[in-house]
C-alpha cells in the first residue's frame, strides 16, 4: 500500500507540487498499479539472469572526432528566460 | 617514527577529474574546447537530453579510464555498463545523470604518498565514468541567491570519479594525495589541470570513530586542506561540548574558509539507479594488455630514473618530477648542459623563484636556462649574478646576455679584485685586528666589503681565499 507521504516524497523528488486531495487519489491509484505488477513476483526467476538490455549488442562506440554543435540561439529558444547567453532559472540551492 | 593520529582523523576523498584532453564529450561529438567560448555554444540535443536523442560512447574516454585504472594499480572490470542516476536539478536538463553504479570500470587500487611518517598507502576503492553536469552560476552568494544562470557547455564532459578509502590521517596527507593524483593524471596525458574546474573534490571526514560529514564544493588542493582543517576544528568543538557530530553534507565557502550545512532530503535510494537503456554494455577486458603497453612513464619511475641517469639526489629528483612540465623542462636543459648543475639550478633556484612569484615553468624558457647555466659553469658570471638574471627575466623580461651587459654582471677577476682586497684591508684596520683577536666574523665583513666594491661581481669564495693569502703575506 502506497501512503500519501510516499506520493508527496516522489512529488518532491520530481519538483512537482501535489496537493493533499490529489495525493490521496494518487496513493490509491499507484497502489493498484503496483499490485498489478506484483503478479510478476509469483514467477520463479531464481535461475534467470537479469536482462539489462533486450538487444543482444555489445561495445558500440564512436571515435573522438568533433561535430558541430547547435547554434546558441537554437539552444536558448526553449528557455523561458535568458540573460547574456545563459539560461536563467529562479533561485535554486 | 609512527604517526599517532591524536584526533583519530579519517579522511576519504571523491575526486571528479575532467578528461579534458579528449576532443569531444562523453556521449556526443560536441567539442570540449569551450573554456574561452560564449555560454551554451558547445551544446547539442544529447547534452540537453532532448527527446529522441541517442548517446554514443566515446571510445577514447574508455581507454583513458582504463589507463587511469592501470596507473592507480586497479583491477579493470571485464564487462560493464552505464546507469541512470535520477535527480531533478537544472544542471542536467534530462533529469538524470548517466554514470556507473555496480560495475565501476576500475576498482581496488592504491597510491603511495608521502605521509606523516614516511611512505603511506592510500587505497583506491573504485573509479567510474560519468558525465559532467552543466555549470550553475548563482547570482549572489549561495545563501542569498536571487536567481541562477546556466551554461550547458560543460554538460556531458567526460568525468572520472575516483573514490579513495578513508586512509588519510590529516589534511596535509589529503593534500599530498591530491597533488600526487594530479601529477599521475598529467603524466598519463588524459587531463590538463590548468583548465578551470578540471578537478573537483568532495571530502568525507570523521574524528575519533564518530559519524562523518561530507564536504562539497572544494575546487583547489589548498582549499581541500583548509576545508578539512576547519571541519576537524568544528567536529572537535562539538565533541568538547559533549554533543555528537551529525552525518550530513556541508558546503565549503572558499572565501570565508568555513563549511556550511546543506540540508538535503535526497538519500541514496532516492536516486533510483537503473541500467541505461540507450547505451549497450561494453566488454573491455581484452583492451587492457594493449593499453598497458602504451602506458607512459609515471612520476615514481621517472624519479628513480633521474637519480640513476643524471646522478642527482632524491630531493632534486622528487622536486623535478612532481610536475610533468618541470620534468620535461629539466630534461631538455640537461641534454644541453651538465645535468648535475641543471638539477641544482632548476630544482633549487628556478623553482623557488617561480613559487615565490606564483608562476609556473611556462614563464621561463629552456634556452634562457641553458644560457645562464653555461655562463656560470664557464666562470663568466657568479652564482649570485645568475640568480639576479633569473629574477630579472621573471620580473621584467629580457634575455640573459642583455641583462649581463645592462647590469655589468660579468665576473671581475685578477687585478680588479686584487686591488679591492688590498684597499679593504688597508681601510679597515680595526676589523683586521678583530680577526687576529679570533673574531671569525670580521673576515666575513671584510669579504663583504670587497663584494661591495666590485658590486657583487667577484666570486665570494675566491675573494675569501685571496683575502687569507693577502693577510698571511703582508699583515702577519
Amino acid at each position: 500500500m502506497i501512503t500519501k507521504e510516499q506520493v508527496e516524497h516522489i512529488g518532491w523528488l520530481a519538483r512537482v507540487n501535489i496537493d493533499e486531495e490529489d495525493a490521496f487519489e494518487f496513493a490509491s491509484e499507484l497502489s493498484t498499479v503496483l499490485d498489478y505488477f506484483g503478479q510478476l513476483d509469483e514467477v520463479d526467476t531464481s535461475d534467470v539472469k537479469p536482462t539489462y538490455h533486450v538487444a543482444d549488442v555489445m561495445n558500440v562506440f564512436r571515435e573522438d572526432k568533433p561535430k558541430d554543435s547547435l547554434e546558441q540561439d537554437d539552444i536558448l529558444a526553449n528557455a523561458e528566460e535568458i540573460q547574456e547567453g545563459y539560461i536563467k532559472t529562479p533561485k535554486i540551492i | 617514527m609512527v604517526y599517532e593520529n591524536p584526533d583519530g582523523v579519517m579522511i576519504g576523498l571523491e575526486i571528479h577529474v575532467q578528461l579534458n584532453k579528449l576532443a569531444t564529450k562523453l556521449f556526443c561529438g560536441c567539442s570540449t574546447d569551450y573554456h574561452t567560448s560564449e555560454p551554451n555554444t558547445h551544446v547539442c540535443p544529447v547534452c540537453m537530453g532532448l527527446p529522441g536523442c541517442l548517446p554514443v560512447l566515446n571510445k577514447r574516454a574508455v581507454e583513458y579510464a582504463i589507463r587511469i585504472g592501470l596507473a592507480l594499480n586497479c583491477e579493470i572490470v571485464e564487462q560493464t555498463q552505464f546507469h541512470r542516476k535520477n535527480y531533478y536539478y537544472p544542471d542536467l536538463p534530462k533529469g538524470f545523470q548517466t554514470t556507473q553504479y555496480d560495475y565501476p570500470i576500475v576498482s581496488d587500487g592504491k597510491v603511495v604518498i608521502e605521509g606523516e611518517d614516511g611512505e603511506h598507502v592510500v587505497r583506491i576503492r573504485r573509479a567510474h565514468m560519468e558525465e559532467d553536469p552543466g555549470r550553475l552560476m548563482h547570482m549572489g552568494s549561495i545563501e542569498k541567491s536571487r536567481g541562477t544562470l546556466i551554461d550547458y557547455n560543460r554538460s556531458g564532459m567526460a568525468l572520472i570519479e575516483i573514490v579513495s578509502e578513508p586512509d588519510m590521517r590529516s589534511p596535509r596527507e589529503a593534500r599530498r594525495f591530491l597533488d600526487k593524483l594530479r601529477n599521475i593524471l598529467e603524466y598519463l596525458d588524459v587531463f590538463d589541470s590548468t583548465l578551470e574546474g578540471s578537478m573537483r573534490v568532495d571530502a568525507n571526514i570523521s574524528i575519533g570513530g564518530g559519524d562523518r560529514t561530507e564536504v562539497k564544493n572544494i575546487s583547489s588542493h589548498k582549499g581541500a586542506e583548509r576545508a578539512l582543517l576547519y571541519e576537524i576544528m568544528r567536529q572537535k568543538n562539538i565533541k568538547r561540548r559533549g554533543e555528537k557530530v551529525v552525518m550530513e553534507t556541508r558546503h565549503f565557502d572558499e572565501a570565508r574558509g568555513v563549511t556550511i550545512s546543506m540540508r538535503t532530503k535526497e538519500e541514496e535510494h532516492d536516486y533510483r539507479y537503473f541500467p541505461e537503456p540507450d547505451l549497450v554494455p561494453m566488454r573491455v577486458g581484452s583492451w587492457v594488455e594493449g593499453i598497458l603497453e602504451t602506458l607512459p612513464e609515471l612520476p615514481d619511475a621517472r624519479r628513480s630514473r633521474f637519480i640513476s641517469d643524471y646522478g642527482m639526489v632524491d630531493t632534486h629528483a622528487k622536486a623535478l618530477t612532481s610536475d610533468i612540465r618541470v620534468a620535461d623542462f629539466y630534461e631538455e636543459v640537461a641534454s644541453q648542459v651538465d645535468p648535475a648543475s641543471a638539477a641544482v639550478w632548476v630544482s633549487d633556484v628556478l623553482k623557488g623563484e617561480l613559487n615565490y612569484r606564483d608562476l609556473t615553468i611556462a614563464s621561463f624558457t629552456v634556452e634562457d636556462m641553458v644560457k645562464i647555466i653555461e655562463l656560470v659553469v664557464s666562470g663568466k658570471i657568479t652564482e649570485k649574478g645568475a640568480v639576479e638574471i633569473i629574477r630579472n627575466i621573471l620580473d621584467e623580461g629580457g634575455s640573459p646576455m642583455d641583462i649581463v651587459k645592462e647590469k655589468g654582471l660579468l665576473k671581475v677577476e685578477g687585478d680588479v679584485v686584487d686591488q679591492a682586497v688590498e684597499e679593504v684591508l688597508r681601510e679597515n684596520p680595526q676589523a683586521l685586528e678583530d680577526y687576529f683577536a679570533g673574531k671569525e666574523k670580521s673576515l666575513n665583513f671584510l669579504v663583504g666589503q670587497v663584494m661591495k666594491k666590485t658590486r657583487g661581481r667577484a666570486d665570494a669564495r675566491s675573494v675569501r681565499e685571496m683575502m687569507l693569502e693577502e693577510i698571511d703575506k703582508n699583515y702577519r
